[in-house]
């Protein structure tokens, strides 16, 4: 008998979640990965096979919640560095997550012109973009407002971190997206710190949900370490936006669990009872707990997902540490489009 | 004796500086605790009040430095990488660098913006920047871009001092790899004067920052093969020396120019025009400029990045056919 067949099915529970149960099985697969991704990207960093890695740890319900809520393949995501998750989502391989982080000839975000985790595939949705944080603000807006001229019922989905909420780009976006009416979701992972700045240090307020009065938008925040929570904050919020009721700022409140960067020594900054504090509110541990409380999954299943992601992890690794690197003269191409 | 790298000089002139005038106080991203390359390290408990972090927000970080040094005080800026300073572009465009001529001289800016520059780190599109041929067009502002750790001491304490706006540029690659003995070593403490560093008489070299150091490597190993190379260390871009600029070119009658940023633009090619203006007639062969790919930023995989960057053995090709010219 497979553990499928075995399930104590307990439908009411899972009606609640207004996630079905496929969904609820990507939700923990997908945030596992991502988390297991991370962790092996930081482990090669540290082995001097990859000079640079930033991630998304802490953040994998804010950001699987979020991609969750919106249609692949229609909608578009313009995602910032840690949004690792959000891609998966979007339909990034382990393969692929790894040919990006070793700047392989063949990543299809940009094949190593960029530093890892700057993602962007057309043909997914998934819009390019740099390091200079808040810019892709406006990009989202454009796009919706592209969109909105055009009839075409899409929504944007773009995020940053809270601290890049201070830029004059984040509010130049927020101030054109709703006075237009545009179906774009600014979805903001305040994860308690920019680089070594605390929240107190970076503005003046205690949520970021609150600046969008200055802009009479809707808003909204929620517990980004509770994947459900976040997809049932955010689909309502993204349907809405598709019906033409205009833009939306979504804080999701989470936690950096690792490091700023590769490059970054966090025991400078942060309290070690505070990371000890938001260790216990891991996201993954959480929703773990949940669905076996709730009984939605046996344990066996949820097991037999930590070993495929393992198992596609280290093929990941294997495949991508063989593929071609970018020649030298690579660096030439593309300057302009012929 | 004392050893420095470029970094603990940097960070001693900004203790001396703080030290010496109460009008001075630091303020950028994440400086309070030391800034991500750890160039305010323990200056917050020394001078406990005049470090500030600021909101992730460069063009505040200008703006309100402006403000600061018209009331009088002497604000030290830092921009996280150079990368990031262009969203304070029109702050340096439209009102540091005009501030003096459009008071006539009745107020002017005595603030410093310090901000690491330069590829060679796998910074990629976005952490590698050269950005001196931008604010070197801004007549108004200085721009400073010294090479060794005695010059950037000494320098950033005269940009500290300088009742102007200065661009204080620190190329980030060098912050540990290049040290020197400080004491008694050549320090510049006018901002606008250049330096000989090595005298040959086959060329000359013109380079800054990195450059600067591939290039006087590049004349060692030239040196063995009895080409002979004048160096200069640029150290201030605007303003620039021409004196030592066109006495160098004169001399030698061949001349390199080698920097980091992409060719077409780049600050290269004033000095090229310098030259060819002012010492056509000395000149034994034409101009020639050694700089990185027209293409929009540096790559970041290994490969690309060492096609893009100038290094000593590229500058030892150029100059090897230019003395065989
Ligand atoms: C305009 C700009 N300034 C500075 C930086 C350097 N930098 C990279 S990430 C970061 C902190 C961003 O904090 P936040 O927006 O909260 O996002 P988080 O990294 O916490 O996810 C800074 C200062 C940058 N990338 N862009
Ligand atoms: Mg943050």
């Amino acid at each position: 008998m497979t553990a499928k067949e075995r399930r104590p099915r307990s439908k009411e529970t899972i009606d609640q979640y207004l996630l079905s149960e496929q969904q609820l099985e990507e939700m923990y697969e997908t945030m596992l990965l991502a988390r297991r991704l991370n962790e092996r990207m930081l482990a090669l960093n540290r082995q001097g096979r990859a000079p640079f890695f930033i991630g998304g740890t802490g953040q994998e319900a804010a950001q699987v919640g979020a991609a969750m809520s919106l249609k692949r393949g229609e909608d578009y995501l313009v995602p910032y560095y840690r949004d690792l998750a959000m891609n998966l989502v979007f339909g990034m391989s382990a393969r692929e997550a790894m040919l990006n982080l070793l700047a392989k000839k063949d990543d299809p975000h940009g094949g190593g012109r960029q530093m890892p985790s700057h993602w962007g595939v057309g043909s997914r949705k998934v819009v390019t973009g740099g390091s200079v944080v808040a810019t892709q603000l406006l990009h989202a807006a454009g796009i919706a407002l592209a969109a909105k001229m055009s009839s075409d019922p899409i929504v944007v989905l773009t995020c940053c971190g809270e601290g890049s909420t201070s830029k004059g780009d984040f509010h130049e976006a927020l101030n054109f997206a709703q006075i237009h009416r545009l179906p774009v979701i600014f979805y903001v992972q305040n994860n308690g710190y920019a680089i070594s700045e605390s929240t107190e240090k970076e503005m003046p307020i205690a949520h970021v949900a609150d600046r969008a009065r200055a802009y009479n938008m809707h808003s909204a925040s929620v517990d980004g370490m509770d994947a459900i929570a976040v997809y049932q904050t955010v689909k309502p919020a993204v349907d809405q936006a598709r019906r033409g009721g205009g833009p939306f700022l979504i804080e999701a409140r989470c936690y950096r669990l690792g490091a700023h960067s590769s490059d970054d020594d966090d025991s400078r900054y942060r309290p070690k009872a505070e990371l000890e504090e938001w260790t216990q509110k891991d996201p993954i541990t959480l929703f773990r707990r949940r669905v076996e409380t709730d009984k939605v999954f046996p344990p066996e299943e949820l097991d037999e997902i930590e070993e495929r992601v393992t198992a596609e992890v280290q093929d990941a690794v294997e495949w991508a540490t063989n593929q071609p690197d970018p020649a030298p003269e690579d660096a030439l191409g593309f300057v302009y489009r012929e | 004796m004392a050893v420095m790298t470029v970094l603990e000089a940097v960070r001693t002139a900004l203790g001396e500086a703080l030290d010496a005038d109460a009008r001075t106080f630091i303020l950028g991203e994440d400086v309070e605790t030391g800034g991500v390359f750890r160039a305010t390290e323990g200056l917050k408990a020394r001078f406990p009040g005049r470090l500030i972090d600021t909101p992730l927000a460069e063009s505040s970080i200008v703006g309100v430095s402006i403000g600061a040094a018209h009331y009088g005080m002497r604000p030290i800026a830092e921009i996280q990488f150079a990368d990031f300073i262009h969203s304070a572009f029109d702050q340096f465009v439209s009102e540091a660098s005009r501030w003096s001529y459009r008071t006539r001289g009745e107020s002017s800016l005595p603030m410093v913006v310090r901000t690491p520059w330069g590829g060679g780190v796998h910074g990629g599109q976005h952490h590698s920047q050269s950005i001196e041929a931008y604010y070197t067009h801004l007549p108004g502002l200085k721009v400073v871009a010294p090479s060794f750790p005695a010059d950037y001491r000494s320098l950033l304490r005269a940009s500290v001092d300088d009742p102007n706006p200065v661009l204080f540029l620190e190329h980030k690659r060098t912050y540990r790899l290049i040290r020197q003995e400080i004491d008694g070593a050549a320090a510049e403490t006018v901002i606008g004067r250049s330096r000989v560093t090595r005298r040959g008489g086959d060329l000359t070299i013109y380079a800054y920052g990195l450059m600067l150091h591939e290039s006087l490597a590049a004349a060692e190993s030239l040196s063995a093969e009895g080409i002979e190379c004048t160096v200069v260390d640029l150290l201030t871009l605007l303003p620039l020396d021409v004196e030592t600029i066109l006495e160098t070119a004169r001399n030698t009658g061949k001349v390199l120019i080698v920097h980091e940023d992409t060719l077409t633009g780049g600050f290269g090619g004033e000095i090229a025009a310098l030259i060819a203006e002012h010492a056509f007639e000395y000149l034994d062969a034409p101009v020639r400029r050694l700089a990185a790919p027209d293409i929009p930023a540096m790559p970041y995989a290994h490969a690309m990045e060492a096609f893009f960057m100038p290094d000593r053995d590229k500058i030892a090709t150029a100059a090897r056919e230019l003395a065989a010219y």
